[in-house]
């Protein structure tokens, strides 16, 4: 008994010797020494646009988005109507990443010959790891100028009143690789509306996501709901239903919506078409990236 | 009795000399990724690559982050994440390796020494067999090491849509540059 003792110890001495340290142990080493980082979850949505709205994307710092976009007519219009590709309405759009929170749009459509800017903010990123954050939350106001003739030219007429505000919080959730929702609280502020009837502040709430059906394509839906006894007789609730073709610098969106508008203020509070009737009108939106500054993103 | 005794703490006593001066490690190594094609070169940068050098065994282990490759534009870092190499579902690339001259090179010795490494690269989730050729730079108190090797990005399941196909390089060369640091033990 007394005599194992010396021999145990130099076994274990021994053992102390022998490389114990195998790749797989050296790799839980080099893991255990890693810092927690916080992973922000990227590409809720393939571009800044649901459908007609916005999504929580903003254009990369230091790029350049440019926005073709076209909605044609009814395709209850038939074949006389060429199903609605006689008539077109399109909006043209920059828009400009200047930090990974903050991105600013300018854009012209020929319906109402409106101009519109708005300005488009992040305030929270969805994030697993170290910083865990459910939810992406951006900010979106926009502004919008109708610049037909006055209808009445002989009676006083304000500037002010050509103008139009919406302002959104957009809530959205990257649930899997293929499903993302977002939800949209609205208001939209009109300085002049037609009738007494309607409102000047219109309150909604939209819902709307994306779903992946392969790598390159999605397909996309958009819902307003506003507040009842707001809108005038003969507007209805805007659903677009939209799918995302992406090729490489591109992201072409085919679209299928009640609303005719491209401009905020106008496809929330003008939608006039009804699904169930065939009010539908089909359009796109081309949209292309060009990388004004190679450093921007980098930082 | 004694000479047990004797042999006990001669082992002992060696162990520590062996085994504290052998590791080195790094958390900012750099691997820089780079594809050539007529239409474009596409390169990429990770400065955030932790790696551990053991002299004693010659091992080698790496971790990369994929999410930390830096491109020059920020769509190409995007479609690289999400659709190439899905940074989501296979956050990280490894390297388990070892120097397979370790003879050749003496850590304690200031020098520059060539180095053969083999081991296995798993990217996108697939493992397969590297086996490079590489330079060690002992210096005092630091380790450097470079290698520079050719991976197939099919060989890693990472498929590239057509209508980008020709801006992609099949074949992509990956640089490493580690700069260690002695480790405490």
């Amino acid at each position: 008994m007394f005599r194992l003792a010396p021999l145990l110890l130099f076994c274990v001495a021994l053992l102390l010797h022998l490389p114990v340290v195998a790749q797989d142990d050296l790799m839980d080493l080099l893991e255990d020494m890693e810092e927690e980082t916080t992973d922000y979850t990227i590409a809720t949505f393939k571009t800044v646009r649901l459908v007609n709205g916005h999504s929580i994307e903003l254009p990369a710092p230091g790029v350049l988005q440019l926005i073709i976009a076209h909605r044609f007519g009814r395709v209850n219009g038939g074949a006389y109507e060429f199903f609605g590709l006689d008539q077109a309405n399109m909006r043209l759009g920059f828009e400009y990443g200047l930090s990974n929170h903050l991105a600013v749009g300018v854009g012209r459509t020929n319906l109402r010959k409106t101009y519109d800017a708005f300005v488009k903010y992040k305030l929270l990123r969805q994030s697993t790891g170290k910083r865990v954050m459910p939810v992406t939350v951006a900010g979106l106001s926009t502004i919008s100028a109708n610049t037909l003739r006055w209808a009445n030219p002989d009676r006083p007429n304000y500037f002010s009143s050509r103008l139009s505000f919406v302002h959104q919080l957009l809530i959205a959730r990257k649930f899997s690789d293929r499903l993302s929702l977002q939800l949209m609280p609205t208001m939209v502020h009109r300085n002049l509306v037609a009738t007494a009837r309607e409102a000047n502040d219109v309150f909604m709430v939209g819902a709307g996501g994306r779903f992946k059906v392969s790598g390159s394509v999605t397909i996309n839906a958009e819902y307003y709901y506003p507040l009842p006894g707001q809108l005038a007789p003969g507007i209805f609730h805007p659903l677009s239903i939209g799918v995302d073709i992406e090729t490489g610098g591109h992201v072409f969106q085919l679209i299928f919506s009640n609303s005719r508008s491209m401009t905020d203020d106008l496809y929330l509070t003008q939608t006039d078409g009804l699904w169930e009737l065939g009010d539908i009108h089909f359009g796109f939106n081309l949209m292309r990236v060009f990388t004004a500054s190679k450093k921007a993103h980098l930082k | 009795m004694k000479s047990y005794l004797f042999a006990f703490l001669a082992l002992v006593l060696t162990t520590g000399t062996l085994s504290a001066q052998s590791r080195y490690m790094t958390r900012t190594g750099t691997i820089t990724f780079f594809s050539h094609t007529p239409i474009e070169d596409i390169e990429a940068t990770n400065n955030q690559v932790s790696s551990i050098l053991d002299a004693g065994s010659g091992d080698m282990v790496f971790a990369v982050l994929m999410k930390s490759f830096q491109f020059e534009k920020a769509l190409m870092q995007e479609h690289f994440n999400e659709k190439y190499v899905e940074s989501d579902k296979f956050p990280k690339a490894q390297f388990k390796g070892s120097l397979t001259n370790l003879d050749a090179i003496d850590f304690g010795k200031p020098g520059t020494y060539p180095a053969q490494v083999t081991g296995k690269l798993t990217i996108h989730g697939v493992t397969q067999d590297v086996e490079t050729e590489g330079t060690i730079v002992v210096t005092e108190g630091g380790v450097q090491a470079q290698a520079k090797f050719p991976i197939t990005l099919a060989d890693y399941d990472i498929s590239i849509p057509a209508v980008v196909r020709d801006n992609i390089a099949k074949v992509v060369d990956i640089t490493v540059e580690m700069n260690y640091d002695a480790m405490n033990p």
